[in-house]
């Protein structure tokens, strides 16, 4: 039998449309996001070095200077973001510009998994049982481009984005905000934080991601009487793996006390609000986040909007 | 996807879609010179795969709504996690809705709940339907291809 088969764009004619659908979610992300001036997403390629903390002290801080400030909690299955800044969520209004995001009592702008689901719930999707393996990759990408895209961010100075540990969740988020002015990538002292996140710097460089820095978590330790700063590790890892990549050392911000009773109570806010003396904790963050914008204001300049993004 | 009617060489046209249940779908297509009809199923996990894309098959019939998937796929959503308002003046004349339809309405988890009963509203105002029934409901259904709601 010889039959006459042409190509799919031979005969394909406007129907179902499946390429233009999705070239039509990637803009919607892209019209949400012309009004954010410079996106910062922080990374880290292991779980449990503070990255969802370093987040929201980030937010905290830049809000606090005057900037709009937006936090999207990209850990969907892990979010903190939210409770570290004090917003449980009283329902999220479904507005005309579309989700509007909670706000935290230092005007951080925050969408979040954690203001969807039932308290303590595990994140699981409507599925096929015994086969939710194979797509829930998809729908957590979906769920990703939709906190992008319907969420009413309105204009903002800066949008910080947490990620959840490891590196794929970077190449979604990059592949969906292409423009993305930074990444930060969260480390801790000793060997097996180095290990991974010089996989994480690893992947952001193959996937040509304009890394702004590293920021070492738990460099040491506050003593809570005399404030003194005590390292608990040799260290020079992050200095290190920075030399080796190319990238600065943004900061380094040891455990504090204060800071983790302030974290529990959903208090980074205040916490953050508060003085400090010179080389305090409070200090530390708030030059870890002046040397950030920096840093992103001088990769903006380097790959302004419409270019490589990386 | 595309359906060639090889015998008439032309592409067969989407005419509807159905949900049979256990998750398949169902795509109708139908060439347009000989009249031949034919249905292709996706299996559940297809059917899966192609929402988590957030397109839909036969072409979107209403303007995706926000948190559609979120919304429309989580499974343990917080009750008072959204407030969905209806604009204070609506486009067309209220529709009224049955007490069936309420009812039913009833058994959408409240997690989806005001954007479903948002769609059923915003499709009856575009045909100029006044009542919402339980058979309007299963007519939307099927015409905007409202799986899982």
């Amino acid at each position: 039998m010889n039959l006459k088969i042409r190509t799919y764009n031979q005969v394909a004619e406007a129907e179902s449309n499946l390429p233009d659908q999705v070239a039509e979610a990637a803009r919607r992300v892209a019209v949400r996001l012309h009004t954010v001036q410079m996106t910062l997403a922080v990374m880290s390629g292991k779980g449990g070095v503070g990255k969802s903390m370093v987040s929201a002290l980030l937010a905290a801080s830049f809000a606090r200077r005057g900037m709009k400030t937006g936090l999207l909690d990209a850990d969907l299955n892990g979010p903190s973001t939210a409770h570290l800044l004090g917003v449980d969520g009283d329902g999220l209004a479904v507005g005309p510009e579309g989700i509007e995001p909670a706000r935290s009592s230092g005007d951080v702008r925050i969408m979040s998994m954690s203001l969807i689901l039932d308290q303590d719930a595990a994140l699981s999707w409507r599925e096929p049982r015994d086969s939710g393996y194979i797509w829930r990759g998809a729908q957590e990408r979906r769920a990703l481009r939709e906190f992008l895209a319907d969420t009413a961010w309105g204009r903002l100075d800066i949008m910080v984005i947490d990620l959840p540990p490891g590196g794929p969740r970077l190449a979604d988020l990059h592949a969906m905000v292409p423009d993305l002015t930074g990444v930060v990538v969260v480390t801790a002292p000793g060997r097996s934080a180095r290990d991974a996140v010089a996989r994480s710097l690893d992947l952001a460089r193959a996937r040509s991601a304009p890394v702004a820095g590293l920021i070492e978590n738990m460099s040491g330790v506050v003593c809570s009487e005399c404030g003194e700063i005590t390292r608990v590790h040799e260290g020079g890892e992050a200095d290190a793996l920075a030399a080796r990549f190319g990238v600065p050392v943004l900061g380094a911000l040891p455990l504090d006390s204060g800071l983790a009773a302030a974290a529990d109570g959903g208090r980074v806010e205040d916490w953050t609000d508060r003085k400090g003396a010179a080389g305090s904790v409070r200090d530390l963050v708030r030059q870890l986040a002046l040397r950030t914008e920096e840093e992103l204001q001088r990769l903006r300049l380097e790959h302004p909007r419409g270019g490589s993004g990386g | 996807m595309k359906f060639l009617c090889v015998p008439c060489d032309r592409q067969m046209t989407f005419e509807e879609r159905q949900t049979p249940g256990d998750g398949t779908l169902a795509a109708v297509f139908r060439c347009p010179k000989c009249e031949r009809m034919t249905a292709m199923l996706a299996n559940p996990m297809e059917t899966q795969l192609v929402s988590s894309l957030g397109v839909k098959v036969g072409g979107r019939t209403v303007p995706q709504a926000e948190f559609e998937g979120i919304r429309g796929g989580v499974t343990a959503g917080r009750d008072d996690a959204f407030e969905d308002r209806e604009p204070a003046t609506p486009p067309a004349g209220p529709v009224r809705w049955s007490p069936e339809a309420v009812e039913r309405l009833g058994l959408v988890p409240s997690f989806v709940r005001g954007m479903v009963k948002k769609i059923y509203n915003d499709y009856a105002r575009e045909r100029g339907i006044a009542r919402m029934t339980p058979a309007v409901m299963d007519q939307a259904r099927s015409d905007l291809g409202l799986e899982g709601m």
